[in-house]
């Protein structure tokens, strides 16, 4: 797309709404689901609530370069609250709404919040519990008036309140909001979204109103998504990918955002609506499939074989058929009566029956997961991007979907990989700063105005951006290949009967790896061929477990070497663990992210061993029950050196 | 935070209650009263005569002595007709729903005394009795609203666990708007946080909705933690009765609950 010359009177966003209000008044902007019905808000509806909910803050004084604290569930009434704040020059920071009181107060105090909008009062108590600590705080604003009838501090006032003082002041100064709004300009910070902060403290990232609209109009016009689409916003406003599709991209597009009526109610709640746009991250499209088999192998006989019949002819030709490829009559004939019969039916059970486009990201997903729902139908695709970017670098473009890939560049992004592997981006929807922290934007954002994701990376041939591992993580064998240990893991957890993998190579001249079996699997497959064990130490050991699991370990390498890019990672030598990795010893994060290090170091004689010519080593482990106490395990592990394939044979041998 | 809840007159006084079952003395002079808006909650050991004490108030049975005076007016007895219009919901020990219907169906059926228009016309789902209708499902979407079972609304109630069975529950009883409701077990057989979800919903009804609510616990904690007034039954007589203070510090309460050594 050529570079247009900026549209001042489009420039931010509360413009934006007031242009749907005016262009489409009688149209959808938003749905809420409220005593079992769903309320619809029209874009003029939304915008004069904005108007209301702005003229109340500025008249409880709410200033221009204010920060308004934004906590609950999806709610229109939050949304709305960010234009108020926009509309007044100020900047909202909406907060992860099931973050406890003691977490929220860094935020508080960083962004200097005077002004914060709740949900209810489950929300109102915790900032209560915070405001000694915030001193600044001086002003609470609730949606959801229940349970607050006794509270009686002066500070603390209902929307509808703030609405009411707001409609008075717009109907008294009529001209005072549109000027407001008018001095808005586009390099304004536009939305103010701390990132997670697994490292150290929380940052807030300050996106200009130039950068989301940016990226709304690169998504927007990359999937073709206008006033008649719909997506259901369930997922927590402070993150990056909520504001981007419900705000975003439904204020640049004008679609229809919809507001579950619970967190628990959003499966049905997307049944009714029917979404033609979708976000899940992995997790969740996978709960969803093991849904589905349950209830499959609940199902009669009948149903149950046409189910298994036609998902195997899916397998074989739905995701060529989406993709457009050319694929045989017959086959053709048996999926758009596997279509008629089960995909169908099956897309509207999930809710995705008018699904267009759907998008994961945030973790690695499985191939067969990924396959399954492309080969339904449902036109799934991976996207790739950081807060710092608006969530937005690179997609997967209709009918070139790579399953470990995440797309070529969004037009107006540049990418470049620098020495080490690290993915750098430049483009128009960077970051401005972080909030306060010159020292810390100055660290990811070089001279060159390139802004370092911190991922590792590099192109395939086609020219698509494949993300292996945090650059941090990414080491180097013996022989200067790189050596992503993430990947390697990633690639054999995605085998059922693999829990846990960790890999080492940093240095060395192979990969050498730990495998962790996932007991409720293997156990079920055991029992299937009679094999008798005693308990987990026992069945990890047996001969045949080491071959099913070297078999899986086979089939990775044989994955890796068709990738000359990580052909050199493929695992020579493997050995099962005797106990499970577990966070209570330490070798686990609380969020089940395997510490490298720590267990290269407890167990550094296994280690040693896979690293020379033994075929089995004696280990003993200490190990903490639940309630405290320690015990020992104590196991003989057998070695095994599994096949690897030179990178061009790869082809022929997989 | 301070309640604005004002606890007001004695609405049902429970004068010299016995009650037989042949032989079997199940209450034995028992008097007490509930004042208006407050959470009364009844006590005792097994058998102590909690649950008859309850099935009296509502009429399920009769006793043979003594009078209850509901809101001024005297009765000899309750009969369960008189005690519905009179505002008076119940819940059960052992849950009592409908289980093959959904959710909203069984909180529907609490609607039903409410209910004006004919069988037939009803049947027919025709004028009135469709405006009706709606209406009835506006409030019992309050209901489902107040007690956050949004999620479960279609689900027929045999397939939910207990504790959502118990919400049901207590949702079909205020589903009659009562002013006065009776409690018995709401939290038997829950985990911790289904307890305390109940122990919220309690307090909420009792606060927003200014309902009175009689309630019978096993769980002390609770009803130490949320009522106003509690009184103590042993073997069908009144042992103690006061604020959860005075009742915690009395002898023979503590000596009923703990076995005394003869």
């Amino acid at each position: 797309m050529p570079d247009t010359p900026r549209q001042p009177p489009l420039a931010t966003f509360p413009r934006l709404l007031l242009q749907h209000a005016k262009v489409r008044p009688h149209h959808p902007a938003i749905r809420e689901k409220d005593l079992g019905i769903w309320q619809t808000w029209s874009w003029s509806q939304a915008a004069e609530e904005v108007r209301a909910l702005a003229a109340g803050l500025a008249e409880m004084g709410f200033r221009r370069g204010d920060n308004l604290a934004i906590i609950g569930d999806n709610r229109p009434r939050l949304y709305w609250a960010m234009f108020a704040a926009q509309c007044l020059g100020g900047v909202p920071v909406p907060m992860y709404q099931d973050a406890i009181a003691a977490e929220m107060v860094f935020v508080l105090q960083d962004a200097g919040i005077r002004f914060a909008i709740a949900e209810d009062q489950e929300q109102v108590d915790k900032l209560l519990e915070n405001k000694a600590q915030c001193p600044e705080l001086t002003h609470i604003l609730y949606d959801d008036p229940r349970g607050l009838r006794h509270y009686d501090q002066p500070f603390l006032r209902s929307l509808d309140e703030a609405q009411e003082a707001g409609r008075a002041r717009n109907r008294d100064e009529p001209g005072f909001l549109d000027g407001e709004i008018d001095k808005g300009r586009a390099d304004d910070i536009a939305v103010m979204l701390y990132t997670s902060g697994t490292t150290g403290k929380p940052k807030g990232v300050c996106l200009t109103h130039d950068a989301f609209i940016a990226a709304a109009r690169s998504g927007c016009e990359f999937d073709r998504l206008g006033p008649g689409d719909s997506i259901l916003s369930y997922l927590p406003m402070a993150w990056v990918g909520d504001h981007l599709f419900s705000f975003a991209q439904a204020t640049y597009a004008g679609f229809t955002i919809n507001c579950p009526e619970s967190g628990d109610t959003v499966m049905t709640d997307m049944r009714e609506i029917g979404p033609t746009y979708y976000f899940a991250p992995p997790r969740v499209f996978e709960n969803l499939l093991t849904q589905v088999m349950i209830r499959m192998e609940d199902a009669g006989a009948l149903k149950r074989r046409m189910f298994h019949y036609f998902m195997e002819v899916a397998r074989r030709c739905g995701a060529e058929i989406l993709d457009g490829k050319p694929v045989g009559g017959l086959a053709r004939l048996r999926y758009a009566l596997g279509n008629l019969l089960v995909y169908g039916p099956l897309r509207n059970v999930l809710g995705m029956s008018r699904i267009r486009v759907a998008y994961t990201a945030g973790a690695a997903i499985g191939p067969d997961l990924f396959r399954f729902y492309r080969s339904i139908g449902v036109n799934l695709k991976q996207l790739y991007g950081s807060t710092e970017t608006c969530a937005t670098v690179c997609l997967q473009p209709d009918g070139q979907i790579k399953l470990d890939t995440v797309g070529p560049p969004l037009p107006g992004i540049e990418v470049r990989i620098d020495g080490s592997g690290e993915v750098l981006v430049r483009g128009p929807v960077m970051l401005k700063e972080y909030y306060k922290r010159p020292d810390a934007t100055a660290e990811v954002i070089d001279a060159e105005g390139f802004f370092h994701t911190g991922d590792a990376g590099y192109f395939d041939e086609d020219g698509h951006l494949k993300i292996i591992d945090r650059a941090k993580d990414v080491g180097k064998l013996a022989n200067g290949a790189m050596f992503a240990p993430n990947y390697i893991e990633n690639k054999l957890k995605f085998f059922p009967h693999v829990k846990e993998a960790v890999c080492f190579g940093h240095d060395r001249d192979q990969v050498c790896a730990f495998i962790n079996i996932d007991m409720d699997a293997v156990g079920n497959w055991a029992e299937r061929r009679n094999i008798t064990y005693s308990g987990y130490t026992d069945l990890a050991q047996k001969a045949e477990v080491y071959e099913l699991i070297r078999d899986c370990v086979e089939q990775s390498n044989a994955e890796l070497a068709r990738d000359p890019m990580i052909a050199d990672s493929q695992v020579h030598r493997f050995l099962v663990l005797h106990k499970e990795l577990d966070p209570d010893d330490d070798e686990l994060t609380r969020t089940r992210k395997v510490r490298r290090g720590f267990i290269a170091q407890k167990y550094a004689v296994l280690v040693d061993a896979l690293y020379s010519e033994k075929t089995s080593q004696f280990i003993e482990t200490e190990v903490k029950f639940e309630d405290g106490r320690k015990g020992k395990v104590a196991a003989e592990l057998r070695i095994l050196a599994a096949r690897t394939f030179p990178a061009a044979a790869a082809q022929q041998a997989a | 935070m301070a309640t604005a809840r004002q606890i007001g007159e004695v609405i049902i006084d429970l004068r010299n209650i016995s009650l037989r079952f042949g032989g079997v003395k199940a209450l034995t002079d028992i008097s007490f009263d509930v004042r208006e808006h407050e959470i009364r909650a009844i006590i005792g050991p097994n058998g102590a005569g909690k649950s008859s004490m309850l099935n009296v108030i509502n009429g399920v049975y009769r006793p043979q002595e003594g009078e209850i005076v509901l809101r001024g007016r005297h009765h000899r007895d309750m009969n369960t007709h008189a005690a519905a219009r009179a505002g008076i919901a119940r819940t059960f020990q052992n849950i009592a729903l409908f289980r093959g219907m959904t959710v909203l169906d069984n909180i529907m059926t609490g609607r039903n005394l409410k209910m004006k228009s004919s069988f037939l016309l009803q049947a027919l789902y025709w004028g009135p009795a469709q405006r009706e209708e709606l209406a009835h499902r506006r409030k019992v979407e309050e209901i489902i609203d107040f007690l956050e079972i949004e999620h479960i609304r279609k689900t027929p109630v045999g397939r939910l666990p207990y504790g959502l069975q118990k919400r049901v529950e207590l949702g079909r009883a205020l589903a009659a708007e009562p002013s006065i409701l009776l409690l018995d077990e709401p939290m038997a057989g829950m985990n911790v946080e289904e307890k305390q979800d109940m122990c919220r919903f309690i307090l909420d009804v009792n606060d927003q909705l200014g309902t009175t609510i009689v309630l019978i616990e096993h769980d002390m904690g609770v009803v130490m933690d949320i009522s106003d007034r509690v009184v103590v039954l042993d073997y069908g007589r009144t042992i103690a009765d006061g604020t959860p203070d005075e009742v915690r510090g009395n002898q023979d309460v503590i000596d009923a609950y703990l076995g005394v050594a003869h």
